[in-house]
């Protein structure tokens, strides 16, 4: 095992904390860094870690100076409640991104399960919990025809988006339908102190850290999106690692659609379509890449919770509507080009 | 023995031609239809099918040379980018057939700046083009919506009617795409910009070592998708009686599938003209065919998707083989 974490080292970008202790592990005596001149080397990769958390801070902080009501438990539930499904999906769209595919299903698929849990699950629930089970197979089953055939994966998923789409207006051709009690009494739980959504937003961005960065498995998965020769070399079948990405994806847009309904209480076939494009740019907010393997989760989650909070900023400075969707596109070039110049100061240094 | 070379050989001249697949399939869905309603309507169906498929094409052409330049390189902004072209035509056209020059003229400067912008992002911000076209779309949408709220403006005369007219049964939009195909193809062939995207598209190194200006030829490639997908757009607004923001929808899908089912490699490098027309007259058909059939909205969407992943299986199938072939 120690053999496969050095080879990621390398490309693993994830966490400092992770890319730490790879490196740690790979130079025999474990020396302090600090100080070090492998230390100056991770100056880019520290910058860059922390920059999805800089841009949240900032955004907060712009919301409490417009709007300093905002700051108070009923503000903060307001404005994250929509935080919690929007984070699972982007986590569900990291998985797909770790091994280098792309899902442009996503938000087809979100609103699919959410039209499912609105009518079958909440009439008869054992049906509609297999349906859902059904759904992660098909992902598995889209990750292995991906592999086998050498498909492009976002041509694939565009016809599968398609599929999706109609499925859910199968189901419910008009908006309607009523979450499960069981599962708006779930998401409406009132947490101390703290708001739900943060604590959610929080036990999320650690578990799947844990999953995908600090496990075994989880570096076996990175590492067949980051140097598939290698990690196919090492006896790590690719095969599995895609197909079990695929099944994660499922898995989260799954919970992403529960969720989404629970909180919304009823659904309608084009419930999350917009989850597509803000799920991608989340992954990518939060410091993910399209090649390498490279994902951070909790990059991701906090990815998700600053576009969320864009959306609340932009309605506080009251920027007409019309212009919200480029606003966002603004954003998300702003922190892009921050990104390639941190990049570029840690190549200075 | 010589049985089986002879086999060889003409396995090895269908993978050289995967374009065909795409006419395949359009004439099985031709024939399918045909079958179903007993020949009923059979000239309309193709005359449909010639202007239908020409908006396809038109955008599917822009994307194939974007996606010939290798992995990676694609064009999200399409849709956006045929909103904005088609409002701006029916803006400045104004109704009146002496503005249309002016309005063509301001549409190719559209698709033009938005490519290059496409290629600014990518190239100062080092980012991958899927998220860079994609941000730039959200900000092109964002103008498209500002700046096309007004009423709904009707295109001018000479617009609609080469946009819906026909000569000798032919609609004039289908041979505007042929001859937008031969120009491409000639691009492709013929030009050092064409030779440079395939060079790019096979290996990009390679291509940098042996003198190739290799980002110029990208930007190259991103505007000239820029311009076919906003002359898309000037085309939709006047075959549609006017621009709308939802227009250009379906080309995201759209324009990548034409480019895939038409044998394009998505690896890049090898490109593939006639495959372009041919899927996009194969997508027609196909919607139509399920209209034909009197089906729901619902399963209709999904015998689409179902079908686009089989076909987009059987193509890349024979790919696969000729790869392992070599």
């Amino acid at each position: 095992m120690l053999s496969q974490r050095s080879i990621l080292s390398s490309s693993s970008s994830s966490s400092s904390a992770s890319a730490s202790a790879a490196t740690s592990s790979s130079t025999s005596p474990p020396t302090s860094l600090v100080g070090s001149p492998e230390w100056r080397a991770h100056i880019p990769r520290l910058l860059r870690t922390l920059l999805p958390a800089f841009s949240l801070t900032l955004l907060l902080l712009a919301i409490f100076v417009m709007q300093p009501r905002a700051m108070s438990y009923f503000g903060l539930n307001l404005m994250l409640n929509l935080a919690v499904p929007i984070a699972l999906a982007t986590i569900a769209q990291m998985m797909v991104i770790a091994i280098n595919d792309l899902d442009l299903s996503l938000g087809a698929f979100i609103s699919f399960v959410a039209c499912v849990a609105a009518t079958w699950l909440n009439t008869h629930p054992v049906a509609g919990a297999l349906a859902l089970l059904a759904c992660v197979g098909i992902y598995a089953l889209l990750g292995a025809l991906i592999h086998l055939r050498q498909l492009p994966a976002i041509v694939v998923t565009l016809g599968m988006s398609f599929v999706w789409s109609g499925a859910a207006i199968l189901l419910l051709p008009s908006p309607g339908g009523s979450a499960p009690d069981w599962l708006r009494t779930l998401v409406s739980i009132k947490t101390p102190w703290v708001p739900l959504a943060i604590v959610a937003s929080v036990v999320l961005a650690l578990l799947v850290h844990l999953l995908m960065v600090r496990s075994t498995l989880g570096v076996r998965l990175r590492g067949a999106g980051g140097n598939a020769q290698a990690v196919a070399k090492s006896g790590v079948s690719l095969f599995k690692a895609r197909v079990t990405l695929y099944a994660f994806a499922g898995v989260f847009g799954v919970l992403a659609g529960l969720c989404l309904v629970g909180l919304t209480t009823s659904a309608d076939a084009g419930i999350a379509m917009r989850y597509t494009l803000l799920s991608i740019a989340g992954v990518i907010l939060g410091g993910g890449e399209f090649v390498g393997g490279r994902i951070a989760p909790i990059g991701a989650v906090l990815g998700a919770l600053t576009l969320v909070l864009a959306g609340s900023l932009l309605s506080f400075i009251h920027i007409a509507p019309d212009w919200q969707i480029g606003a966002q596109g603004a954003i998300l070039i702003i922190v892009l080009a921050l990104r390639t110049l941190a990049n570029r100061i840690g190549a200075r240094s | 023995m010589n049985r089986l070379m002879q086999a060889t050989l003409n396995r090895q001249a269908w993978a050289a031609r995967p374009w065909i697949w795409s006419y395949v399939a359009a004439v099985l869905v031709l024939i399918a239809t045909w079958s179903f309603t007993g020949g009923a309507g059979a000239g309309e169906l193709l005359s449909g099918a010639l202007s239908f498929s020409a908006f396809f094409a038109v955008a599917g052409l822009g994307q194939m040379l974007v996606i010939t330049t290798g992995p990676g390189n694609i064009d999200l902004s399409i849709p956006a980018n045929i909103a904005l072209s088609g409002a701006l035509a029916m803006k400045v056209m104004n109704q009146q057939d002496s503005l249309i020059g002016l309005g063509v003229l301001a549409v190719v400067g559209c698709g033009l700046s938005i490519g290059l912008f496409n290629y600014v992002l990518i190239r100062l911000l080092r980012i991958p083009p899927i998220i860079a076209t994609l941000s730039s779309s959200f900000l092109v949408l964002s103008v498209a919506i500002v700046y096309g709220r007004s009423v709904r403006i009707q295109p001018p005369e000479g617009v609609y009617q080469f946009a819906t007219g026909k000569v000798l049964g032919v609609p004039w939009v289908a041979l505007l795409v042929m001859l937008l195909a031969l120009m491409m193809a000639i691009l492709l062939k013929r030009t050092r910009l064409g030779w440079g995207a395939l060079a790019i598209g096979q290996n990009p190194r390679a291509a940098a070592l042996a003198g190739i200006p290799v980002e110029r030829i990208r930007c190259c490639v991103y505007m000239v998708s820029g311009l076919m997908a906003s002359l898309c757009g000037l085309l939709l607004a006047g075959f549609s009686g006017g621009a709308s923001l939802s227009m250009g929808e379906e080309y995201l899908l759209a324009s990548i599938a034409v480019v895939v089912i038409g044998g394009t490699s998505v690896g890049g490098g090898c490109s593939n003209v006639p495959g372009v027309w041919g899927a996009s007259i194969f997508l027609y058909l196909l919607v139509s065919m399920l209209n034909t059939f009197g089906l729901g909205a619902g399963v209709r969407m999904i015998l689409t998707g179902c079908i686009i992943i089989a076909v987009i299986t059987a193509v890349s199938g024979s790919a696969v083989s000729q790869a392992k072939a070599r």
